[in-house]
């Protein structure tokens, strides 16, 4: 199907992600205009059940890989599966979801088939000859570039979390599945998985939250971050950290957000005693609401914030905590 | 082990980028540039692979003549040797054609790991690592924090960032590894070692050393073009919220929240 849409399902713990319905819900605009259908390619170990929902989301089609070698995720496996099914039917265009996997994965594909990738975007769309065009951040936002495609097809690219607009489900529409042969044997793999030790905090990924609480040089010490904890728990956020604190060594490395860590745009983003460095900046500014509290009026973060409180965050946050905890008992 | 580090020189952190007017490309000429700073995690953690089992290690460098001085860095740090690859042919392209080009490098030398920094701050592709590894028929782990090197040499237990935690998977050799930050602190140049740096090999090579036509490398080479540059989109200070102490401010706060951005 030369003129189809493909989506890369990704599934986390039985569950797909929200950026996949993202995907769709812009893919399904973009098969009407290629006179395509949309297709969504779900591999896993039992993962059949989840076809359905992709359906409600738009995809015409679900191409299921089910089998014990793609239980756990491994680049050689995934990618052996994604080429031979691009090989064989053609699609137009390709999205992944700009997660750690996709990111991982979707360059190895690229090179495998020869292709153009353009990656973490924050928007696509068709030019007038049906070809993908993307944009993306590039310095950690502080720049934008438009991209176009060499003749070369599929036309591939990752789709950052919370930045494509996702449609309401409609229960009503049952995809087609299809069940492709999985012809990738434990050798194929170079890579063997032995333990996936899982960090304690059972909260979402920076770059794929929807509110983040961060703190910065004014938590004064590692265990002020229990009131930000505090916080995030009452407005089901995750807790994030400028270099300085990470620097510092108050928290681990991943929960650094800025250039030199993620780059981040959830619809809420909280800043705690962070002054608003340039590279902090990068990575947070497309959060759709900023909020800054910082005891220092001229600080840089309140020119980017759209609400700020001039105060010391030790006595504002446990404040807020307390008042969001009395909204959300209120519901 | 021979370890080769693929880096890039990039603009610092902590500059500021300006667009041309045109919106070709940015303005470069008050840029202060850098080793990209998840290669150095790449540069130490091969010193670190040296000092334990022996070996070499070299800097594999993309880019102009201004590339020299990150490449420097390297040397500087400890690497023993530098391959730069400097050609106006190759310059502007994307990461396909970037992975291309280094990996026609990489074909003729002799290598039993190879480290990409997670991406570049300049371009943030997060590419290139993967697709060298494709292009090289190698496997390939991502961001990881953590290696150990089997006595044999023939593979590698690796800790790899994934979502929510790490995996701990073993890797046969070679293999492309893409570094980051918490895999260990980069250690700085000494001056000894600046001094030394100067006298250690460092081969320039153009496109044509490689074999590479000109439409397989850079603009022509790419799979992807930038068509144009904008500024992000700006963003308007807001309102600083007026009120003695927490007990005024927070409520004004939540109620905005709630009802002017309804988001909570």
């Amino acid at each position: 199907m030369a003129n189809s849409v493909w989506v890369f399902a990704e599934v986390k713990e039985g569950k797909i992600k929200k950026v996949v319905f993202e995907m769709l819900s812009e893919g399904k605009k973009m098969a009407e205009k290629t006179g395509g259908d949309l297709s969504a390619l779900l591999l896993g170990h039992n993962v059949e059940s989840l076809a359905e929902q992709l359906g409600h989301y738009g995809a015409d089609k679900v191409y299921v890989a089910d089998n014990e070698v793609l239980k756990d995720y491994t680049s050689d496996a995934y990618n052996k599966v994604l080429v031979d099914l691009i090989k064989a039917n053609e699609p137009a265009i390709v999205l992944y979801g700009a997660t750690i996997l996709g990111k991982d994965l979707s360059p190895r594909v690229a090179a495998s088939l020869n292709v153009g990738l353009a990656a973490d975007c924050t928007g696509i769309s068709l030019d007038d000859d049906g070809k993908l065009t993307a944009t993306r951040p590039m310095y950690a936002g502080k720049a934008y570039a438009n991209l176009s495609f060499s003749d070369s097809k599929p036309n591939m690219a990752s789709i950052r979390p919370n930045a494509l607009p996702m449609s309401e489900p409609d229960e009503s529409k049952k995809p087609d599945v299809v069940k492709v042969d999985v012809n990738v044997s434990a050798g194929d793999i170079r890579t063997k998985l032995k333990e996936i030790t899982k960090t304690a905090s059972e909260r979402p990924d920076l770059t794929e939250a929807e509110i983040i609480v961060s703190g910065g040089r004014g938590m004064k010490g590692p265990e002020n971050f229990q009131l930000l904890e505090d916080l995030a728990d009452v407005l089901e956020a995750t807790v994030g950290a400028s270099r300085a604190a990470v620097d510092a060594g108050w928290r681990p490395v991943e929960d650094q957000v800025g250039q030199t860590g993620k780059v981040v745009s959830p619809n809420l983003y909280v800043a705690c005693g962070i002054s608003g460095a340039i590279q902090h900046l990068a990575g947070m500014s497309t959060s759709k609401y900023i909020v800054a509290i910082n005891k220092d009026p001229e600080a840089p973060i309140f020119q980017k914030a759209d609400y700020g409180i001039v105060d010391d965050l030790m006595k504002v946050v446990p404040v807020l905590t307390e008042e969001i905890k009395k909204l959300k008992a209120e519901e | 082990m021979n370890v080769v580090v693929c880096v890039k020189q990039v603009p610092d952190t902590e500059s500021v980028i300006k667009i041309k007017p045109d919106g070709s490309e940015i303005i470069t000429d008050d840029l202060k540039y850098v080793m990209n700073p998840y290669d150095e995690f790449g540069v130490e953690e091969a010193l670190k692979v040296k000092e334990k089992m022996s070996g070499t290690v070299t800097i594999l460098c993309m880019g102009p003549s201004r590339s020299v001085e990150t490449i420097r860095t390297g040397l500087a740090m400890g690497a023993d040797k530098a391959v730069h690859l400097d050609d106006p042919s190759l310059e502007g392209g994307d990461s396909f054609a970037a992975a291309t080009a280094l990996a026609s490098v990489l074909k003729g030398m002799e290598y039993d790991l190879i480290f990409c920094g997670k991406q570049a701050v300049d371009d943030d592709s997060s590419q290139v690592g993967q697709m060298l590894a494709e292009m090289l028929g190698l496997p390939h782990v991502s961001l990881i924090q953590k290696l150990e090197i089997a006595d044999d040499k023939k593979s590698a237990t690796v800790h790899s960032q994934v979502e929510g935690g790490m995996a701990i998977l073993d890797v046969s050799l070679p293999a492309v590894l893409t570094t980051q930050k918490g895999l260990n602190e980069p250690r700085y140049a000494s001056l000894p070692g600046i001094m030394k740096a100067k006298k250690k090999p460092l081969e320039t090579k153009d496109a044509a050393a490689l074999g590479l036509s000109s439409d397989s490398v850079g603009c022509a080479g790419s799979k992807t073009m930038i068509t144009t540059m904008t500024p992000p989109p700006q963003r308007a200070a807001g309102k600083v919220i007026e009120g003695e102490g927490p007990q005024e401010t927070v409520p004004k706060l939540v109620k905005l929240l709630r009802e002017e951005a309804k988001i909570i």
